[in-house]
C-alpha cells in the first residue's frame, strides 16, 4: 500500500495493472487486424459494413469529447456533420477546391459555428442546453432545405473522378483506410486531451462546475473548446460521408436521427471512455443493419422497435455502457480472485 | 499590508438584506473565524468574497487589487480559494486527480502538478489515499480533500465553509491540525464555523455576524465575553 | 393581403395555438412534478389520434364523442409507462432520462408502424366537418371544435389542480418533493398521476386533431418540438403559462408562415425558442 496508484476498492492498481496490459495487447491486436482487414475480406458489402462501423465509431468518439468528457449533452451534432459535408462539397463542386483543403475547411466552419452556438447556449443547464442544440440543428436543416445554391431539398452530387487527388474511389478499400485513419486521428486527439490538463478540466466541469469555477477554471472557455473540437471532427466525418456516397441532401446529413445516433454510440459503449464508442458503434451498426435486413424490408417498423428497446434498456439499466459493465465485471472478478489475503478486496 | 479588506459590504436579495455594511480586515498568516447564529449572513458574505455572489454595494480588496464583483474563476486567479459546505469533490476522479485540477491553474505540466498534488495530500494526511476514488471517501476525508484541492491554486486566502460540521472529535482535531499547517505556510484562513470548540482555540480573530450586521470583531477571548454576542446566541435558542 | 385574410389567419393561429397549449399542458405537468422532459410526449398525441381513428373506423363513433374514452385510454398508457419505465430512472442522470424518453419515442413510433402501417389515415365524414361562418369569416368547424375542446380540457386541468385535494397534492409535489413526502403525500402515486394526466392531455389533443389532421406513425414529430417551445416560453411547470404561450406560438407560427412562407414556419418557431432560451430561460411564468 505504498504507491499512489494502489488503492483499495478502486479498479486501478495492481489488479487493473494486469488488466491494463491486457487492454494494450488487445488494442494492438485489433489495430493489426484493422489494417489488414480489407486484404482478408474482399466482399464489398462486408467491407461496407465495417466502414459503417468505423464511421459511426469516429462520430461517437467526437461526440464523447463534448458530451461524455465535458458533460455537455449536445443532441444536435448532425448540424456540424452536415455543415462539414456541405462546406467541403460546395467548395469542391462549385469552386473546384481540392477535397484535401475543402474538408479541413469544412471542419473549421463547423468549429466556428459551434463556438457561436455554444457562446449563446452554454449558460443553459442540462436539458435546456440539449433542447437548444436540437433546435439549432433543426433550424440549420430548414435553411439548407430551402437554400438553392446548396441544392435545397434535391441535394448535391459529387463527381466520381477516381483517385487520391479528389478523394473519390470506385472500390471500398480506400474508403476503408480513410475512415480507419480518421477514427485513429480522432482517437489520438481524444487520448491526448484525456492525458492533458484539458482532460482533467473537462471532467471537473462535468462533475462539479461550481467547484471547478472556484479553482479558477473558466467554464465557458473550456466548454467552447470541447464543443469546437468535437464539432470539427464531426464535420470531418460528414465530409468523409459525402466523399463516399457522392451525394448529400438535408435528409441524409442534417437530420436529428443522426444526432441521436452519435450520442447513442457513445452512451452504448460508455460515456467518457476512450474506447467506449468503438463498442457502441459495432453493436449499434450490427443491430441497425441486422434488423433492417431481417425486418426492415416490410416497412413495418420492427427494426425501429428493436433499436428503441435497446436504447431504453441501456439508458435504464446500463447507463455506463459496455465499458462500464466490463469494468464492473473485471472489478468483481478480480476482487473475488485476489481474496482477503491482499487486504484489498471489497 | 492587510491581505483582505472588506469595506461596507452590503448584499440584498429581493427584499432581504443578507449583509449590511460589513467591514473587517484580515492580515497575512491569520486565522479568522466567522461565526453567528443561523441566517446571520455568513455564507452570503463568503460568496461575495469568493465571487459567486455580487455585492449590492461596498468593496472587497485583496492586497491592492479590487476584487469586488469578480466572477469566481477570477477571484480564484487573484488568490482567493474556497471550500463548499458540501465538499463537491469530483466524483469521477481519484483524490490526487481532484487536487491536480486545482494545480493546473498555474502549471500545465501533468507530472509536475501531480507531484505538487502529492505534497498537498500529505499536508492534509491523505497521501495514502491518493489513488482512491473521491466518491468512496468518507465525509471527513472529502472535506480534507477539498481543502487540499483549494490549496493547489496557491491562494493567499482560503475560505472554509463549515469544514468541521458533523465530524467526530478525532476528525475535528485532524481538521484543526490541517488549518494550522496552512496558516504556517503563510496562507490566511477565513473560516465559517458552528463548531466553536474547533475554531475558538486556533483563531487569531473572530468576526461575529447577526441578522446581517457585524456585532463583534476581536480576539476569541474578548468576543466570547462580549454581551452582544452572548445575547445573539442565547436569543437564538 | 386583405384584412379578412389576415383575420382568418389570426383566428386559425389562435385555434391551433389552443391545441399546442393542451399538448404543452401535459408536458409541463410532467416536468413540473418530476423534472423530467418527456421526449415521447408527441407519441401520446399520436396514440390519441389513432384512438379517435380506430374507434371511428370500427364502431362508427365520431372522434368527438369518443374523446372521454381516448382520455381514459391514454391516462392508462401514461400510468403504465410510468410504472414500468420511468419509475426506474427517477434518480438517474439527466443523460439517462433524456435517452429513456427518447427511446420510448422511437419505440412508440415503431409500434404504431408495426400495428397500423405507415399509411396516412384520415377521418372523413366526421360530424364536425366543413366550415362555419364566425364573425364574417370562414373557419373550419373541426378546428373550431378542437380549439373549444382544448380550452375546456385545459380549464378542467386548472380546476383539478386548484380545487381538488389530489390536485393540491400534485402541486405540492411539484413545489417540493421532499416536503410533500414528509407531509404524507405518496409521491409515487403523484408521479403516476402526472404521467397519466400528461398523456391524457396529449391524447385528447390527438383525438381532437384526428377530425381534420392526417394520422400516421410519425405525426408526433410535428408537435413535440412546438410543445417544447410552448412549455419553455410559458415556463416549465406552469399550466397557465403553457396556455398563454400556446396561443402566442400558434399566432407567431401562422403569421411567420404567412409573411415568410410556410416552409419557414418551423424555423421561425425554433428561432423564437432560442431567443427565449437565451433571454428569458424561465419563460413568461415559470420558476427560474
Amino acid at each position: 500500500m505504498n504507491s499512489p496508484n494502489h488503492a483499495s476498492g478502486q479498479l486501478a492498481g495492481p489488479m487493473l495493472g494486469n488488466t491494463f496490459r491486457w487492454w494494450h495487447v488487445l488494442a494492438s491486436l485489433l489495430l493489426v487486424i484493422a489494417v489488414f482487414f480489407p486484404l482478408l475480406e474482399k466482399n464489398p458489402s462486408h467491407q461496407n459494413l465495417v466502414i459503417l462501423m468505423l464511421m459511426a465509431a469516429q462520430l461517437g468518439v467526437a461526440w464523447n469529447i463534448v458530451g461524455g468528457y465535458a458533460g455537455q449533452v449536445s443532441l444536435g451534432q448532425a448540424a456540424f456533420y452536415g455543415l462539414g459535408a456541405y462546406t467541403s462539397t460546395l467548395l469542391f463542386t462549385r469552386l473546384g477546391i481540392s477535397p484535401w483543403l475543402a474538408i479541413p475547411a469544412g471542419g473549421l466552419v463547423s468549429a466556428g459555428v459551434s463556438v457561436l452556438v455554444g457562446w449563446s447556449c452554454f449558460r443553459l443547464k442540462g436539458h435546456y442546453f440539449a433542447m437548444a442544440t436540437i433546435a439549432v440543428a433543426e433550424i440549420i436543416q430548414v435553411i439548407f432545405t430551402n437554400w438553392d445554391y446548396a441544392g435545397a431539398a434535391v441535394g448535391l452530387n459529387l463527381p466520381m473522378e477516381e483517385g487520391w487527388k479528389t478523394l473519390t474511389f470506385s472500390s471500398k478499400e480506400p474508403y476503408y483506410y480513410l475512415s480507419l485513419a480518421l477514427l485513429l486521428l480522432t482517437l489520438c486527439v481524444n487520448w491526448a486531451i484525456e492525458k492533458s490538463f484539458l482532460g482533467y478540466y473537462f471532467r471537473a466541469i462535468k462533475d462539479e462546475p461550481d467547484a471547478a469555477c472556484s479553482l479558477g477554471v473558466n467554464l465557458r472557455r473550456y466548454k467552447l473548446f470541447a464543443f469546437a473540437i468535437s464539432s470539427f471532427f464531426t464535420a470531418l466525418g460528414g465530409s468523409l460521408y459525402a466523399q463516399k456516397e457522392l451525394y448529400i441532401d438535408p435528409g441524409s446529413v442534417l437530420q436529428t436521427g443522426l444526432s441521436i445516433k452519435m450520442a447513442l454510440v457513445a452512451i452504448l459503449g460508455g460515456v467518457g471512455t476512450l474506447f467506449g464508442p468503438l463498442f457502441g458503434a459495432v453493436i449499434l451498426t450490427l443491430i441497425e443493419e441486422g434488423s433492417r435486413i431481417l425486418f426492415g424490408g416490410s416497412g413495418r417498423g420492427t427494426d425501429l422497435i428493436v433499436y428503441a428497446a435497446l436504447i431504453v434498456l441501456i439508458a435504464v439499466y446500463y447507463p455506463n455502457g459496455v465499458v462500464g459493465w466490463l469494468r464492473g465485471f473485471v472489478g468483481r472478478r478480480n476482487a473475488v480472485r485476489v481474496g482477503p489475503a491482499s487486504g484489498a478486496a471489497r | 499590508m492587510t491581505l483582505l479588506r472588506v469595506e461596507n459590504l452590503t448584499k440584498r436579495f429581493g427584499g432581504i438584506t443578507a449583509n449590511e455594511a460589513i467591514s473587517f480586515e484580515i492580515n497575512p498568516g491569520m486565522i479568522v473565524g466567522l461565526i453567528g447564529p443561523n441566517g446571520a449572513g455568513k455564507t452570503t458574505l463568503f460568496n461575495c468574497i469568493a465571487g459567486s455572489a455580487r455585492p449590492t454595494s461596498g468593496q472587497i480588496w485583496l492586497k491592492d487589487r479590487n476584487i469586488t464583483g469578480l466572477p469566481p474563476e477570477q477571484c480564484a486567479q487573484a488568490g482567493v480559494a474556497r471550500t463548499f459546505q458540501i465538499a463537491r469533490t469530483f466524483t469521477s476522479m481519484s483524490a490526487i486527480e481532484n487536487v491536480m485540477v486545482g494545480g493546473f491553474l498555474f502549471d500545465r505540466s501533468v507530472s509536475r502538478v501531480r507531484s505538487d498534488a502529492m505534497q498537498l495530500l500529505g499536508l492534509v494526511n491523505l497521501a495514502h489515499q491518493a489513488g482512491k476514488p473521491a466518491s468512496s471517501m468518507t465525509i471527513s476525508e472529502q472535506r480534507r480533500l477539498a481543502v487540499a484541492r483549494a490549496l493547489a491554486i496557491r491562494p493567499r486566502l482560503l475560505l472554509m465553509d463549515e469544514v468541521m460540521a458533523g465530524l467526530n472529535p478525532t476528525e475535528v482535531r485532524e481538521m484543526v491540525a490541517a488549518v494550522c499547517k496552512i496558516r504556517d505556510l503563510g496562507i490566511s484562513c477565513l473560516i465559517v464555523e458552528h463548531v466553536l470548540e474547533g475554531i475558538m482555540p486556533i483563531a487569531d480573530n473572530i468576526v461575529v455576524l447577526d441578522y446581517g450586521k457585524k456585532i463583534a470583531d476581536g480576539p476569541p477571548a474578548q468576543v466570547s465575553n462580549d454581551a452582544a454576542v452572548i445575547a445573539a446566541y442565547l436569543g437564538d435558542e | 393581403m386583405s384584412g379578412e385574410i389576415l383575420f382568418q389567419t389570426l383566428v386559425s393561429g389562435l385555434l391551433i395555438g389552443l391545441i399546442y397549449a393542451l399538448v404543452a399542458v401535459g408536458l409541463t405537468l410532467i416536468f413540473g412534478v418530476m423534472d423530467i422532459v418527456n421526449f415521447s410526449h408527441g407519441e401520446f398525441l399520436m396514440f390519441g389520434m389513432y384512438s379517435g381513428f380506430w374507434l371511428y373506423a370500427m364502431f362508427h363513433l365520431d372522434p368527438v364523442y369518443t374523446l372521454p374514452l381516448t382520455a381514459i385510454l391514454l391516462f392508462g398508457v401514461g400510468v403504465l409507462v410510468y410504472r414500468f419505465v420511468i419509475s426506474r430512472i427517477i434518480d438517474a442522470s439527466m443523460l439517462s432520462q433524456i435517452f429513456t424518453t427518447f427511446g420510448l419515442m422511437i419505440l412508440f413510433r415503431g409500434i404504431a408502424q408495426f400495428f397500423w402501417k405507415p399509411d396516412f389515415r384520415t377521418v372523413d365524414n366526421s360530424i364536425v366537418s366543413g366550415n362555419v361562418s364566425v364573425l364574417g369569416i370562414q373557419v373550419g368547424l373541426p378546428q373550431l371544435v378542437a380549439g373549444m375542446g382544448a380550452i375546456l380540457v385545459t380549464a378542467g386541468i386548472v380546476l383539478f389542480l386548484t380545487r381538488t385535494r389530489a390536485g393540491a397534492a400534485l402541486e405540492a409535489t411539484a413545489a417540493d418533493k421532499e416536503a410533500a413526502r414528509l407531509m404524507g403525500i405518496d409521491t409515487q402515486k403523484m408521479f403516476a398521476l402526472a404521467w397519466g394526466l400528461g398523456a391524457a392531455c396529449a391524447g385528447v389533443a390527438g383525438g381532437l386533431l384526428s377530425t381534420f389532421f392526417p394520422i400516421f406513425p410519425e405525426v408526433g414529430a410535428n408537435f413535440i418540438l412546438i410543445a417544447f417551445v410552448v412549455v419553455n416560453l410559458g415556463g416549465f411547470g406552469s399550466v397557465l403559462g403553457a396556455l398563454c404561450a400556446g396561443l402566442l406560438v400558434g399566432l407567431i407560427e401562422v403569421m411567420g408562415g404567412f409573411l415568410l412562407g410556410p416552409q419557414y414556419k418551423l424555423a421561425i418557431v425554433l428561432a423564437l425558442f432560442l431567443a427565449v432560451l437565451m433571454f428569458r430561460p424561465q419563460g413568461l411564468m415559470g420558476k427560474a
